[in-house]
């Protein structure tokens, strides 16, 4: 078989398995639909709820492509910052640590109290849930460069501005897309924690967070496994776009995206 | 007495690293413009690190170093450095990376772009000038470097064992490129090898160093005339003086031992 059809073929076979297999369980044990709703009845309570999951959906989109790029721009600065010294390095790294050891719910009442519920607050936690590998795996790329290669720049008298942007920058962009998929990944779940929490729905549906809420105070099951699907769908969709942009920065020269021989 | 002073000079040089052992003891060197300058020693002799001190990437730590009367660092003459490595920024295909030194000085494109090619051409590399370093073999990423460092006229030229991991045959043709390139270029250079027939076919002068600390044991001048082709190399005479300086090598090593 071609190796193309085959990443494809797999999962979709394995997941239809499994989407057997669950309907099976239901079938057999008779279970209660809030406690165990078939594929069917998930499918039928999406249709059902298509036009509010679809707007909560967006909404969460719309608090990730604030968050997401806003952790980009803030760790990729951060992480020139912490590259031009282990001073830097050292005095600061502590404090980027313990922000991220906080677990998000301990922070979220504060954010809560300083903003308010609403836009603010769910940006601000998806960008902290989503910040930290991108500075740790910016950082370590910026300054991993080739000791060869910064002596060779030294020694044609590149300006140290010459030397972070000709040389430091394109050399961490493997390291910095390797923080940016996994950043990819939570951001979405940030939004939805997010929106959990701090999200604000009023004169509205809210976003799949506050759904979440919703639904499972209705006991709404089928409902609750259909928010889950589109929590994956739209973190799919975002990883998709980053690892697009990952081609087409690093296919040409990285090993990474090596044509390996048939 | 030549008329024009010394390109390199080097008087009582020492080099330790922090609190080290000296790595370089008691180095006094002269080189004269043009001349072709080989390095060999055993491991740990501190060949590479005499290079480091003249590109000015490595401070003395006792003695001088004067090159063409200023430090190392302030010095107003082209230096080209070839490492071990061909040191190519990967993301960069072949011509761009040829334009990197000339690029960070503010060249004019224009210009940048005629000098990429002639050093491209000079190094036989011209057809691959839109590939990537990662499509390239090993003999072909060390012309590209070659290139690098020609295409900013160098007069002094440091060369750290560049052809030390290609095969025989990539090596043999390289050296003979290297010395063509000698004729329609003058520069000093100083090169560093294992490869004592290397040495041999290449330079005027060998300086053969002892290790621990390094120092120089002894240095056999070169006597056949430039240019030479493969059919130096063989010469009975060639054979001869490879003979003689392996002896010598030999020596340093034995006189290391405690």
């Amino acid at each position: 078989m071609n190796p193309r059809w085959q990443t494809f073929l797999l999962p979709i076979g394995v997941g239809l398995t499994v989407l057997g297999l669950w309907a099976a369980v239901c079938q057999v044990f008779d279970l209660a639909t809030y406690i165990l709703p078939s594929p069917l009845e998930v499918l039928r309570a999406a249709y059902h709820e298509r036009a509010v999951l679809f707007e909560a959906g967006r909404n969460t989109a719309v608090v990730t492509l604030i968050g997401f790029p806003l952790a980009v721009v803030v760790s990729s600065a951060l992480a020139i910052l912490l590259s031009l010294s282990p001073w830097i390095r050292t005095s600061l790294f502590p404090y980027l640590m313990a922000l991220q050891m906080t677990p998000i719910i301990v922070v979220t009442p504060i954010l809560l109290l300083w903003f308010g519920a609403g836009l603010t607050s769910t940006v601000l936690i998806t960008f902290l849930v989503s910040f930290f590998p991108l500075v740790v795996n910016t950082t370590q790329g910026l300054i991993s460069t080739d000791a060869n290669l910064v002596e060779l720049f030294r020694m044609s008298k590149a300006t140290h501005w010459q030397e972070i942007v000709l040389l430091r920058v394109p050399a961490a962009l493997p390291y910095f897309f390797t923080g940016l998929r996994i950043s990819a990944i939570l951001a979405p779940i940030g939004a939805v924690v997010g929106d959990f929490f701090a999200g604000n729905s009023t004169g509205g549906i809210g976003g799949l967070g506050f759904r979440t809420v919703i639904y499972s105070s209705q006991l709404k099951t089928p409902a609750l496994f259909a928010t889950a699907g589109v929590c994956c769908l739209l973190g799919f969709a975002l990883v998709s776009v980053v690892y697009f942009l990952g081609w087409l920065c690093l296919h040409r020269w990285h090993d990474s995206f090596a044509q390996r021989d048939h | 007495m030549p008329s024009s002073p010394p390109i390199v000079e080097l008087a009582r040089v020492q080099k330790r690293f922090g609190e080290g052992p000296l790595v370089l003891d008691g180095i006094d060197f002269v080189a004269q413009k043009g001349d072709f300058v080989a390095l060999i020693g055993p491991s740990g002799c501190g060949k590479s690190t005499w290079l480091r001190l003249i590109a000015g990437l490595s401070p003395l730590s006792g003695g001088s170093l004067k090159i063409d009367g200023a430090k190392p660092g302030e010095t107003k003459r082209e230096l080209a450095f070839v490492f071990q490595e061909p040191t190519l920024l990967p993301w960069l295909n072949v011509r761009m990376n040829v334009e990197v030194p000339l690029t960070l000085r503010h060249s004019p494109p224009d210009q940048r772009r005629t000098i990429c090619q002639q050093a491209l051409e000079r190094v036989r590399i011209a057809e691959k000038a839109a590939a990537y370093p990662r499509q390239l073999s090993g003999g072909q990423k060390m012309r590209v470097s070659l290139a690098r460092a020609l295409s900013l006229s160098p007069e002094l030229l440091l060369l750290d064992e560049p052809f030390g991991a290609l095969d025989e045959i990539t090596r043999d043709h390289l050296n003979e490129e290297l010395l063509a390139l000698r004729q329609e270029q003058t520069w000093t250079a100083f090169f560093v090898t294992h490869s004592v027939s290397e040495a041999v076919f290449l330079s005027n002068r060998i300086v053969v160093l002892a290790p621990n600390p390094g120092r120089i044991h002894a240095e056999v001048i070169v006597p056949f005339p430039y240019p030479r082709t493969s059919e130096t190399r063989r010469s009975e005479e060639f054979f001869h003086l490879v003979g003689e300086v392996s002896r010598l090598l030999r020596a340093t090593e034995q006189s290391a031992r405690p």
